[in-house]
């Protein structure tokens, strides 16, 4: 699914690798914590895997291709078998929910028919049904990430990243997200979470791998967080 | 790709930016009418360069009775039969020269009469104060110098004077005209050029949230680029509309209904020649902002 084959990102002007000589599996299927420190290069490790950024050395494999050897135009194609989803919700303030949905398969072309049937879907599995034509802004922090998951996840990508998505929110919505994410992986969707939330971690005891200084410190299956503050 | 889709946000773009459009329309119709007008000049300057060049010819003046005091190629005084025979010959000889004709003292005191009617100059001239000439059709009017150095200082010639040098003064005012027209034009594109690029990279930044999300979820760059690149076509078509109506506008108001009718001995430009500067006018108002956006967008809209 992923394979970092001695991966180093060293950004331009800056000296120290945000990433160094990092190796590691990641199966179909899997759910995956990333954790560390900020500063540590878990975001940087998610840009590699969108292919926001390229690795200044060694092989980053998403989803069977070598992204160093993808042509540019190819990226958007790689990008709608992946998800994702940001602390900051990231959605259009303007569109109701449903359309913030819709967007997602406006802007890649899908028949009208198609977006009609699937939006309802996918919101339902949200838990969030009935509220389609509400603004963003009327929402809970909570609600308004559930429709960013179901606009990641209305394309049923391969893999689904995301990028401290309870970072915002209180313990118990945290929750909720969780149980959602978790849902999302049981269908068969490998999923990549970079978090900073202990508890979570503890709970869910799944696979986490652990970045100190953009080295791989910690690679454990049903592993805790660990890391100390 | 929805079409629907695209042009609700192209016209989103347009009106967020309602003064920078506006600025950009303005710069490309001015642009582009000075484009057209000056393709238009040339055009002129082409048929009426066509028109005269044809009636203008090359004519040597023999020196009459009066010309042997105040002209210095006349000393021996006025031109004899046998000279202006000796020359005719060497004309009808050269092959340059397409046709001859003798003009006498009479004709162009007549000639001048009709031009200048009674003025005071023309009612003091005399039949025996104008000058004989032949006039001289030449095959290649540029040839002009070889009849020059041939016959100029011949005894009985007064001068050899080629009209085209009359008008090639005028040629050249109007063909300066027509590079300060260009130069302007120059400079108006460039700030056309400067405008769209500066307003793509506010139209890119205020929608850098949906351009995000359109990157996140897989929208190829073309399709995020489509909008912005539309937005510069269309507020320069609106542009090269504008400047063809000023092109139209001049055309009928300046010189169907002003021109034409103060001047009439220019043949000016017809409407055939503005119908053909249009479509070019379009696809220059068209092509050039979307070349500007999409250059612009590399560098301020990330994919």
């Amino acid at each position: 699914m992923i394979r970092f084959d001695n991966v180093t990102k060293t950004y331009p002007k800056q000296n120290r690798p945000a990433l160094r000589d990092v190796s590691l599996d990641i199966e179909r299927g899997e759910f995956v914590f990333l954790v560390g420190s900020s500063g540590s290069g878990k975001s940087t490790f998610l840009r590699l895997i969108l292919r926001e950024e390229r690795a200044s050395h060694g092989q980053v494999h998403v989803l069977g291709k070598d992204l160093a050897r993808l042509s540019n135009w190819k990226v958007p194609h790689m990008r709608r078998q992946l998800g994702t989803v940001f602390q900051d919700f990231r959605l259009l303030p303007n569109k109701t929910v449903g359309e913030n949905v819709a967007f997602a398969l406006e802007v890649i072309g899908k028949p009208r028919g198609q977006i009609r049937k699937t939006v309802p879907e996918v919101l339902d599995l949200v838990g969030l049904a009935g509220k389609e034509d509400r603004m963003p802004g009327e929402l809970s922090g909570g609600e308004q990430q559930r429709v960013a998951v179901a606009r990641a996840f209305v394309n049923r990508p391969m893999l689904l990243i995301a990028d401290e998505p309870t970072g915002n929110l209180d313990p118990q919505t945290s929750v909720g997200i969780m149980k959602l994410l978790d849902r999302i992986n049981r269908t068969g969707t490998t999923v990549i979470m970079a978090t900073h939330d202990q508890q979570i971690v503890d709970q869910m005891r799944r696979r986490v791998i652990e970045l100190e200084k953009g080295r791989l410190v910690r690679d454990q299956s049903r592993g805790v967080y660990g890391y100390q503050h | 790709m929805r079409a629907q889709f695209v042009f609700s946000e192209i016209g989103v773009g347009l009106r967020r930016n309602l003064t920078m459009t506006f600025a950009v329309i303005v710069s490309v119709a001015l642009s582009l009418g000075l484009f057209g007008a000056s393709l238009l000049m040339r055009d002129q300057v082409g048929t009426m360069k066509g028109y005269w060049y044809d009636k203008v010819n090359v004519s040597i003046f023999f020196c009459n009775k009066a010309d042997a005091e105040s002209s210095d190629n006349c000393e021996k005084g006025a031109v004899t039969a046998e000279q202006k025979k000796e020359i005719r010959a060497e004309l009808n000889d050269l092959k340059i020269v397409d046709s001859v004709q003798y003009e006498s003292a009479e004709e162009a005191y007549k000639h001048y009469k009709e031009q200048f009617g009674d003025s005071p100059l023309a009612s003091s001239l005399t039949p025996d104060q104008m000058q004989e000439s032949f006039r001289i059709k030449l095959t290649d009017p540029e040839k002009y110098q070889v009849i020059s150095s041939a016959f100029a200082d011949r005894p009985g010639v007064q001068e050899v004077q080629d009209q085209r040098n009359l008008l090639e003064n005028l040629f050249n005012l109007l063909n300066g005209m027509n590079w300060a027209a260009l130069g302007v034009m120059a400079l108006m594109l460039v700030v056309a050029i400067m405008l769209i690029v500066n307003t793509v990279r506010v139209s890119a930044f205020s929608r850098r949230r949906e351009t995000g999300i359109m990157r996140l979820v897989g929208a190829s760059s073309f399709y995020i680029q489509l909008p912005f690149i539309m937005e510069a076509a269309i507020a320069g078509l609106i542009g090269a509309g504008f400047a063809s109506v000023l092109l139209v506008g001049g055309k009928y108001f300046m010189i169907d209904n002003w021109l034409s009718e103060k001047i009439l001995l220019i043949n000016f430009v017809g409407w055939d020649a503005v119908i053909k500067v249009l479509p070019l006018v379009f696809a220059i108002g068209l092509l050039m902002p979307a070349l500007a956006a999409f250059f612009a967008l590399r560098k301020y809209l990330k994919v």
